[in-house]
């Protein structure tokens, strides 16, 4: 009851709030000058989303078998040592992988694929590796006994079991991905990172603001298509969700 | 049936070799089911998993309906055999159908046959198929998701069944009703079971045949009956409890120790006709029947002796009565409960069909114990 209470004060202070922003915004002038960059935002928009797809398809293409292949019986003692390496990977500041993803691939699009990669990369693998490690031994037992061959346990029995973690991986990895992105621009990657950064530099907070609220709705957006697949993919009986 | 020649499973570890299970050899009929009993580590898993191959025997020929489990390619043979473990496995990403056509599904059967043999299953074991073919196994009980995992491994009507502790994870109560459900399941079915076990009175009420193991040997092979009174040496006898000779009780019905043609007065009947009739069997009490033939009342010898007049007038209340079908553990506690030294039994309709005595009773144990004696000089 006093919790319910709480939530509907603090949703009514966030509408007035964002209403009042929005008041501020219009009175300052802000809307005018971000809508003067409507041409740049919904070029710069797509070219950040192929970044996020190319870079995240890429990571999901290559972490999930990375991931099941870890979790395997044969790779159980080097597995964690080559987690621990990527650990470590993940520790590098993203702007750093991207400024040694420049030094070795030159400027462009290419490096700064590679960077946002390496980048999304960690959080795919290590979730799909635990995620397949935390389906019970008795599973499988289960349908080695009644005779499922190796390729079938796996994709009947383990895989099914291990998506609602694989995918929260993933979801972490894009979102990762999504907010990084940015900062390819400094590569000369792209994106909506060119309106951030040009408008930080030359002060002027509208242009800033055209690349940063349409990145942060594109977060959002990214995020939430995410889930909904998880949703719909991961079966109900394995799918707290659901 | 079931065939072990000589199996012998040895395990490499980097401490050295171990043995799991060293020449076994045993032979489990059609139709019965078979028990391995045993401390943990004795080896009793180790020789279920040998038989669908989940384990290669080092050495030894196993052979299912005479055919030897080596000429088959593990995964098909597996497929012929139902796998139910202890903590059941329905593959929780599966709704129970999709969890009982599993197999069916690995054997191509088309999928309406499969759908059809699953509802089918659902309603043998007392689950009915409309409410529960669609759920998952985290929507169902602990029993009901064993009972969902033996209708699993039936589904493709395998001849032989293999269990691993089927029923270990489950609370006694429930045990009980499920071990029954399957006792009732399997006199219908008639498959050849091997059942792994670590409960000494699971197995008496299971088994036809029990395997006792110790490190490893086959120690002891018999029916339970024969196990409970000659235990082959000093580990079985600890192992089995010092209370052996009354969980044979359980294992005989009221039925085997009833001494019928025994002879009844009605209330009518005059006390001098009753007296008369104990008299001439030397007994010391008579039961007294109602007209349809159901036990009333009883007299005793040493009460009425100069007494006249219809027996009705010099009856006693019968502490208790028991069914034929009954088991002789139920009896004997019914007496101890009463302190009476016997009762009268009823058949189904509730007419008197003799008596048990207790002397009766543990004449009857000795009997098995002397002709047990016989066969093993």
């Amino acid at each position: 009851m006093q919790r319910s209470w709480l939530a509907r004060t603090v949703l009514v202070l966030a509408f007035v709030a964002t209403f009042a922003l929005g008041v501020l915004a219009h009175g300052s002038g802000l809307f005018e000058q971000v809508a003067r960059y409507w041409g740049e935002i919904a070029y710069l928009s797509r070219q950040h989303l192929q970044l996020v797809a190319i870079s995240g398809g890429l990571a999901i293409l290559v972490g999930v078998p990375l991931g099941m292949w870890l979790s395997r019986p044969a790779m159980r003692r080097s597995a964690e040592g080559l987690i621990q390496v990527l650990n470590l990977g993940s520790t590098i500041p993203t702007l750093a992988v991207l400024a040694l993803a420049m030094s070795l691939l030159g400027i462009g699009v290419v490096p700064a694929i590679f960077g946002l990669w390496v980048a999304s990369l960690l959080p795919i693998v290590r979730n799909t590796y635990a995620g397949m490690l935390g389906v019970p031994a008795y599973f499988v037992e289960a349908a080695n006994g009644m005779g499922m061959r190796p390729a079938q346990v796996l994709a009947r029995v383990e895989l099914p079991n291990a998506l609602f973690v694989m995918f929260a991986g993933i979801r972490t990895a894009l979102a990762i991905n999504v907010g990084t992105a940015p900062l390819a621009f400094l590569i000369g990657g792209g994106g909506l990172g060119e309106l951030i950064f040009t408008g930080i530099d030359l002060n002027e907070p509208g242009m800033m603001l055209a690349g940063a609220v349409p990145t942060a709705a594109l977060a959002v957006l990214v995020d939430f298509a995410v889930g909904a697949v998880a949703f719909w993919v991961v079966p109900r009986g394995v799918n707290p969700l659901r | 049936m079931i065939k072990l020649e000589n199996v012998t499973k040895a395990f490499e570890t980097p401490s050295g070799r171990v043995i799991a299970a060293q020449g076994i050899n045993m032979e489990v009929p059609d139709g019965e089911i078979c028990v391995l009993l045993g401390p943990s580590g004795c080896g009793k898993t180790t020789t279920l998993k040998m038989v669908n191959r989940l384990i290669e025997p080092t050495s030894g020929k196993i052979f299912i309906n005479g055919k030897d489990t080596d000429a088959y390619d593990p995964v098909e043979l597996r497929r012929t055999i139902g796998y139910v473990i202890q903590q059941i496995g329905l593959f929780p990403n599966m709704t129970v159908e999709e969890n009982i056509c599993v197999v069916p599904k690995l054997l191509g059967w088309e999928m309406g046959k499969a759908r059809k043999r699953a509802a089918e299953l659902l309603a043998t074991i007392n689950l009915e198929p409309a409410l529960f073919l669609h759920r998952y196994p985290k929507e169902l009980s602990g029993g009901q998701q064993q009972r969902v995992g033996v209708a699993r491994a039936l589904a493709a009507d395998p001849p032989v069944l293999l269990m691993d502790e089927p029923f270990g994870a489950i609370d006694p109560i429930n045990r009980e009703v499920i071990q029954d459900e399957f006792l009732k399941m399997h006199r219908r079915l008639r498959k050849t079971v091997m059942f792994v076990s670590h409960d000494i009175d699971e197995a008496v009420k299971m088994a036809d045949k029990v395997a006792i193991f110790r490190g490893g040997k086959l120690e002891q092979f018999d029916s339970p009956d024969h196990l409970l009174a000659h235990p082959a040496n000093r580990f079985i006898a600890d192992f089995v409890g010092a209370d052996r000779t009354l969980k044979r009780l359980r294992l005989v019905k009221v039925g085997a120790a009833l001494e019928a043609g025994s002879p009844t007065v009605t209330a009518a009947d005059d006390v001098a006709r009753a007296i008369a009739l104990m008299a001439e069997r030397d007994h010391k009490y008579i039961v007294m029947v109602d007209p349809e033939g159901r036990p009333q009342a009883y007299l005793a010898r040493d009460a009425c002796r100069d007494r006249a007049g219809p027996a009705v007038q010099n009856s006693l209340p019968l502490p208790a009565t028991i069914g034929l079908e009954e088991d002789l553990r139920a009896a004997v506690s019914i007496m101890f409960m009463h302190d009476v030294r016997w009762l009268a039994c009823v058949d189904r309709d509730g007419g008197f069909a003799g008596y048990i005595t207790q002397p009766g009773i543990t004449g009857l144990l000795r009997q098995t114990y002397r002709a047990g004696a016989e066969r093993v000089p």
